[in-house]
C-alpha cells in the first residue's frame, strides 16, 4: 500500500455507519486549527444487480430487485412491476392496482416505522452520547418503557402483516407480474388489514403526538432543526397525483421537481427519467451521484446551479401542495408551520416529524458528551447533567463521566457558556415523564454553529477512530 | 439469572433483510435482549468496527453473519467475527449459499463496472472514471475494500457451525435461535456442529397445494396463466423450485401463488441444488408422449425452460459444483 | 493444440451401450484410449450431478451411452435421459462451457463398430475444441 503525503490534520473515521441499510464509512479531514477542511461519505460495496440480471426472465426482476434492499424491498418491487408492466405494454385491471397501493401503504408505514423508531429516534430520545450500546432501538424501548415500545413494535408488526396478506412476504414480496398481481385477497383478509389499519390510523396520531413532545417543544431540539447546520438549498424530486392537485401520491402519478423556492422545476412521467436525470461517478465510492441532467453536475454543493436534489420525505412534502387524507393534511400544515413555510431546505426536519429521511448526514454524537464533559469538568452538579441528558439514573452518569468529576458544585449553564464562546446544547427529557405532563423543558437559548470548534476544543470523542 | 450471552450481527453484501427478519421478532426480541448482549450490530446499533478489532479471542459466544462475501473488508470481518466467537452462524441465504449477490459469478467484474459506470443509460462518464482501492483526493488519501472477481459464500471463507437459511430467513426459524441460546446460557450445551436451522424435508412436505399428477408438456411463465390456486403449481407448468428445496420457510410464496425459486438451498445430502431440480424436472417434462418425440421436438420441450442458470442456482450458485462461467478459450 | 490429450468420462448403461463397448472391444476394433467408462445400469439414472461433477473434477468432455429409445430395459429411462442432457447441456453453455462436450449417444448390445465410431468421433471433437474452461483456468493459476 502505498503512503501518500498526509497532511497533519486529524482524520476521523466513522467506519461503518450504523442504523442505516448500506455499508458506507465516513471520512472527516480536519485542518490544523481543528475545522473540518473536507468530509467524505463513501459507499464501499458494490453488487452490479444492472448487469447480472440481464439475461434473466423479465418477469423475475420484481423478484430480484427487491435483494437492493431489504429495508425497502416493498419500494423496489412496485417500480419494478411498472415497469414490466410497461415492458408489456398492459394496464393492470383496477383491483390489482388497489391491492398494489394497499400493499405499498403497508409497506411505507414499515419503513417509516423501522427508520423513525429503530434507526433515528435513538438520537433524541436518548441523546447523541449515550453509550453505543443503548443508542438503539432497545435503548429506546428501555427509556420509553415497555408500553410504548410495544406499541411500536405491534404497529411495524402490522404493517409486515397487511404486506405479507397482499405479498406473500413483506420483506421481498413476490406478487408482482407483468399486468397485475398474483392473487386476490379475501373478505375476511380484507376485513383483518381494515382493523389493523384502522389501529395504524391511530398510532400514526401517537406518533405525532410523541414528535411533538419530544421534539417540537424542545428548543434545542427545533434549533439545530431549523439551524444552519443541516440547511441544504437543494432541488426535490417526488410523485404527485397526476392531475393537476398535486397532491402527495406513492404508488403512481407524475414526477415533480421543485427548485429551491419551491417552484415547479419539471414534470415528467417516470418512463422519460432519462431526459431528466443522469448519474455521476466518483473514483472514490462504489456509489454513483444522480443529479439533474439540465442543471447538471457541479459536485457536491447546494444551490440552484447545482442539479443535486434530493428525495423521499422531505421532498415529497416541498413538490406537493397537500396530502390526500385529511389528518395528514393538518400534520402537512404545522409542519411547514413549524418549519417556517415551505420549501424547507432542513434535512433532519421529515426525519423527525413525518416521515423517514433518505438521506446521510453526521451525527452529533458528539456534541452531547461535550456538552455533558464540559458541564461536568465546570462544576455543574452531576445531577443536573443527568436530567440534562435524561439518563435513567444518575449512576449512568456517574461511571459514564467519573472521569471528569470535580465535585458537587452549582451554576450550570451560565458556567458551560464561559468555557466556550459559542455552544451546542442537546439537551434530553424524560420521556416518559413528558408524555405524561406534556411539560415544556425550559433550555437555555441555542446558538447555532457547525461541529468543527466543538471537536477542536475537546478531549475524547466517544467512537470514533482518531489519527 | 442476569447472566447474558454475546452476541454479534455481522455484515458482508447484504440487503438488511436479514436485521428486518430480526426485528420482525417483535416482541420477543425483548427475549431476545434478555438473553444476549450485542455487542456489534451496524444496521441497528452503533458500535464500529474499531469496537469489534477490540473484543478478544472467543470472547464473543454467538456470532451470525449475514450477506456475501463480495469484498475486502467483507472477509476481513467474516474472519474477525471468526477469531473471536465461539460460535459462527450462516445466517440468510446470502452467507449459507452466496445469494442473488452470487450471480456476479455469471459475470466479471470488468463487465460489471462497464455496465454500471458506463453503459447504463443514465450514466455520464465519458472518462470511464471507476472505484479505486486508493484515491488521492483533494489532498487526501481515500481508500475503498478490493471488490473481488467472485461472490462466495461464508463456509467458503471461514469455518461455519450452523445454518439458518433463508431470504430472509422466516421469523419462525430465527425464532428457534432462541432456545438454542437459552439452553447454552443453562448448560453450555449447543446443538451438533453443522446443523441447518429449517426443515428437513422439502418445501412440497409444507406446500398446502394439492399434488395430483406430475406430469408437464407445457412450461408457462408466472405470467402467462392464471393457476388453479389449489393446484401444484409445478404441474400446472409453471417452474417451481419446491421438489429442489428445504422447508420451513412457511410456504410464503406459494401461499401468494407464486412458486419458490429456492432461497432456503438444498436439503441435507443434495451437493448441488441446480442439478437436482433439473433432474427432478426431466423426470417430469413431456412425459405423456414421451415415446413419441422426435430428438427436435425434445429440444423444443426443453427449450421453454428460458434461463437454467438464473432459475435453478438463483441462490446458490457460489456454491455449486461449477460455481460461475468460465469462458471456452479464455 | 499438439499433444492435448482429452479426459473423457463415459457412463454407458449396462444392457445396450457397455455391452456395445464390450463387443467392440472382444472384436478387436480399435477406439481413442481416452474415454474412462463408467457402467451404470440405465441411462436415466445418470444424475445431472455426475455429469457437473466430472467436469468440475477436470474431465473435458462427457460421453452418455443408453439404449435406443423404445429399447430402454427398464420401459423409459432413456427418455428421461435425453430431457436431463437437454438441460444440462443448456446449463453449460450459460457457465461458459460448450454443450458440445457432452455428447449423448444411443448404442446396442450388438452395436460395436458404431461404438468406436461415435467415441472416435467425440474424442476428436473434445480435442478440437481444447481443454475445459474450468481446466484452463486452474491451469493457469498452478
Amino acid at each position: 500500500m502505498t503512503q501518500a503525503q498526509q497532511p497533519k490534520a486529524r482524520r476521523i473515521t466513522i467506519e461503518p455507519i450504523t442504523r442505516l441499510e448500506g455499508e458506507a464509512k465516513i471520512d472527516i479531514f480536519l485542518d490544523d486549527e481543528g475545522n473540518v477542511d473536507n468530509a467524505y461519505f463513501q459507499v464501499v460495496e458494490l453488487r452490479g444487480f444492472e448487469r447480472f440480471c440481464q439475461g434473466r426472465p423479465v418477469e423475475e426482476m420484481p423478484r430480484m430487485t427487491t435483494r437492493i434492499c431489504g429495508v425497502c424491498p416493498g419500494a423496489h418491487h412496485m417500480a419494478s412491476s411498472k415497469a414490466v408492466d410497461a415492458v408489456f405494454n398492459v394496464d393492470p385491471p383496477e383491483p390489482a392496482k388497489k391491492l398494489r397501493k394497499l400493499f405499498y401503504c403497508a409497506h411505507i408505514i414499515h419503513s417509516h416505522l423501522a427508520h423513525f423508531y429503530a434507526f433515528a429516534a435513538p438520537d433524541f430520545v436518548l441523546g447523541p452520547s449515550a453509550e453505543p450500546g443503548k443508542r438503539n432501538i432497545l435503548g429506546l424501548i428501555e427509556a420509553v418503557g415497555l408500553e410504548v415500545g410495544k406499541k411500536v413494535i405491534t404497529a411495524r408488526s402490522y404493517a409486515q402483516r397487511i404486506q405479507e396478506m397482499i405479498g406473500g412476504k413483506a420483506t421481498h414480496p413476490v406478487c408482482g407480474l407483468p399486468g397485475g398481481m398474483s392473487k386476490p385477497i379475501t373478505e375476511e383478509e380484507r376485513k383483518e388489514i381494515e382493523e389493523m389499519a384502522k389501529s395504524l390510523v391511530e398510532f400514526s396520531k401517537f406518533s405525532l403526538e410523541l414528535v411533538d413532545n419530544i421534539i417540537l417543544r424542545n428548543k434545542d431540539y427545533m434549533n439545530l432543526i431549523r439551524g444552519d447546520t443541516y440547511y441544504h438549498e437543494t432541488y426535490y424530486m417526488g410523485m404527485v397525483d397526476q392531475n393537476n392537485n398535486n397532491k402527495v401520491n406513492f404508488y403512481d402519478g407524475v414526477i415533480k421537481v421543485v427548485n429551491q423556492k419551491g417552484m415547479q422545476y419539471a414534470r415528467f412521467q417516470p418512463k422519460d427519467y432519462l431526459n431528466h436525470i443522469e448519474e455521476h461517478v466518483e473514483p472514490w465510492s462504489y456509489l454513483k451521484f444522480p443529479s439533474l441532467k439540465n442543471v447538471g453536475w457541479k459536485g457536491l454543493v447546494d444551490g440552484k446551479d447545482s442539479g443535486i436534489y434530493r428525495v423521499n420525505c422531505l421532498a415529497r412534502m416541498n413538490v406537493a401542495e397537500g396530502m390526500a387524507t385529511p389528518l395528514a393534511q393538518e400534520a402537512y400544515e404545522k409542519m411547514y408551520d413549524v418549519l417556517g413555510g415551505k420549501p424547507s431546505h432542513a434535512t433532519l426536519a421529515f426525519k423527525r416529524i413525518i416521515r423517514k429521511a433518505g438521506l446521510n448526514h453526521i451525527r452529533v454524537h458528539d456534541l452531547r458528551h461535550t456538552h455533558a464533559t464540559l458541564m461536568l469538568k465546570a462544576g455543574v452538579h452531576p445531577k443536573i447533567v443527568s436530567e440534562r441528558l435524561g439518563h435513567a439514573n444518575i449512576g449512568i452518569t456517574l461511571d459514564t463521566y467519573s472521569h471528569v468529576l470535580p465535585g458537587l458544585q452549582e451554576a450550570a449553564a451560565e458556567k458551560f457558556d464561559q468555557v466556550l464562546d459559542e455552544s451546542d446544547k442537546i439537551g434530553n427529557i424524560d420521556v416518559s415523564k413528558l408524555l405524561a405532563e406534556g411539560e415544556e423543558i425550559d433550555s437555555r437559548p441555542c446558538r447555532s454553529r457547525t461541529c468543527d470548534t466543538l471537536i477542536k476544543s475537546q478531549a475524547p470523542l466517544c467512537g470514533f477512530n482518531q489519527l | 439469572m442476569d447472566k447474558k450471552i454475546k452476541l454479534a450481527i455481522g455484515l458482508g453484501s447484504t440487503c438488511a433483510g436479514c436485521d428486518i427478519a430480526i426485528l420482525d421478532l417483535n416482541e420477543k426480541i425483548l427475549v431476545l435482549a434478555s438473553l444476549a448482549e450485542i455487542v456489534f450490530w451496524p444496521t441497528a446499533m452503533d458500535f464500529k468496527l474499531s469496537d469489534l478489532e477490540r473484543i478478544g479471542k472467543n470472547e464473543i459466544d454467538i456470532s451470525l453473519q449475514h450477506g456475501t462475501i463480495r469484498t475486502s473488508e467483507q472477509e476481513h470481518i467474516a474472519h474477525l467475527l471468526r477469531e473471536r466467537s465461539k460460535v459462527m452462524i450462516a445466517f440468510g441465504s446470502c452467507s449459507c449459499f452466496g445469494g442473488i449477490p452470487g450471480l456476479c459469478n455469471l459475470t466479471s467484474k470488468e463487465a460489471i463496472f462497464e455496465t454500471v459506470y458506463r453503459d447504463t443509460p443514465s450514466t455520464v462518464n465519458p472518462d470511464f472514471i471507476t472505484p479505486k482501492t486508493e484515491v488521492k483526493e483533494g489532498g487526501y488519501l481515500l481508500t475503498l475494500p478490493e471488490l473481488y472477481e467472485e461472490g462466495k459464500a461464508l463456509p467458503q471463507v471461514v469455518d461455519v457451525d450452523y445454518y439458518l437459511p433463508g431470504c430472509p430467513p422466516a421469523v419462525e426459524l430465527i425464532d428457534r435461535l432462541l432456545p438454542i441460546i437459552a439452553k447454552f446460557l443453562e448448560t453450555g450445551e449447543l446443538p451438533p456442529k453443522g446443523m441447518v436451522i429449517a426443515s428437513d424435508k422439502t418445501l412440497c412436505d409444507e406446500c398446502p397445494l394439492t399434488k395430483e399428477n406430475k406430469m408437464i408438456s407445457k412450461i408457462f411463465r408466472p405470467h402467462e396463466i392464471i393457476p388453479d390456486p389449489k393446484r401444484c403449481l409445478l404441474e400446472q407448468g409453471i417452474l417451481c423450485m419446491g421438489p429442489a428445496t428445504r422447508g420451513g420457510c412457511g410456504a410464503r410464496c406459494i401461499n401468494a401463488l407464486m412458486p419458490c425459486r429456492g432461497c432456503m438451498g438444498p436439503t441435507a445430502e443434495v451437493k448441488d441444488q441446480g442439478a437436482k431440480m433439473i433432474s427432478a424436472i426431466a423426470s417430469i417434462l413431456g412425459v405423456e408422449n414421451e415415446k413419441d418425440l422426435s430428438e427436435d421436438e425434445v429440444e423444443k420441450l426443453v427449450n421453454q425452460i428460458k434461463d437454467p442458470v438464473g432459475t435453478f442456482y438463483r441462490f446458490t450458485l457460489p456454491v455449486a459444483l461449477i460455481n460461475r462461467r468460465i469462458k471456452e478459450g479464455s | 493444440m499438439g499433444g492435448f490429450e482429452p479426459k473423457v468420462i463415459g457412463f454407458c448403461c449396462n444392457w445396450c451401450a457397455y455391452a456395445g463397448a464390450d463387443l467392440a472391444g472382444i472384436s478387436r476394433i480399435q477406439y481413442p484410449p481416452n474415454l474412462r467408462m463408467i457402467r451404470v445400469m440405465c441411462s436415466g439414472t445418470i444424475d445431472p450431478l455426475y455429469i457437473l461433477e466430472a467436469f468440475q473434477k477436470g474431465a473435458d468432455g462427457v460421453f452418455i451411452g443408453g439404449c435406443h429409445p423404445g429399447d430402454c430395459h427398464y420401459m423409459a429411462g432413456n427418455y428421461k435421459t435425453r430431457r436431463k442432457v437437454s438441460l444440462v447441456k443448456r446449463l453449460l453453455s450459460q457457465l461458459g462451457v460448450s454443450p458440445q462436450r457432452i455428447r449423448l449417444e444411443w448404442v446396442s448390445a450388438a452395436e460395436g463398430q458404431a461404438f468406436a465410431q461415435v467415441v472416435t468421433d467425440f474424442i476428436e471433437k473434445v480435442k478440437e475444441l481444447g481443454p475445459s474452461p474450468l481446466n484452463q483456468e486452474s491451469a493457469r493459476h498452478g
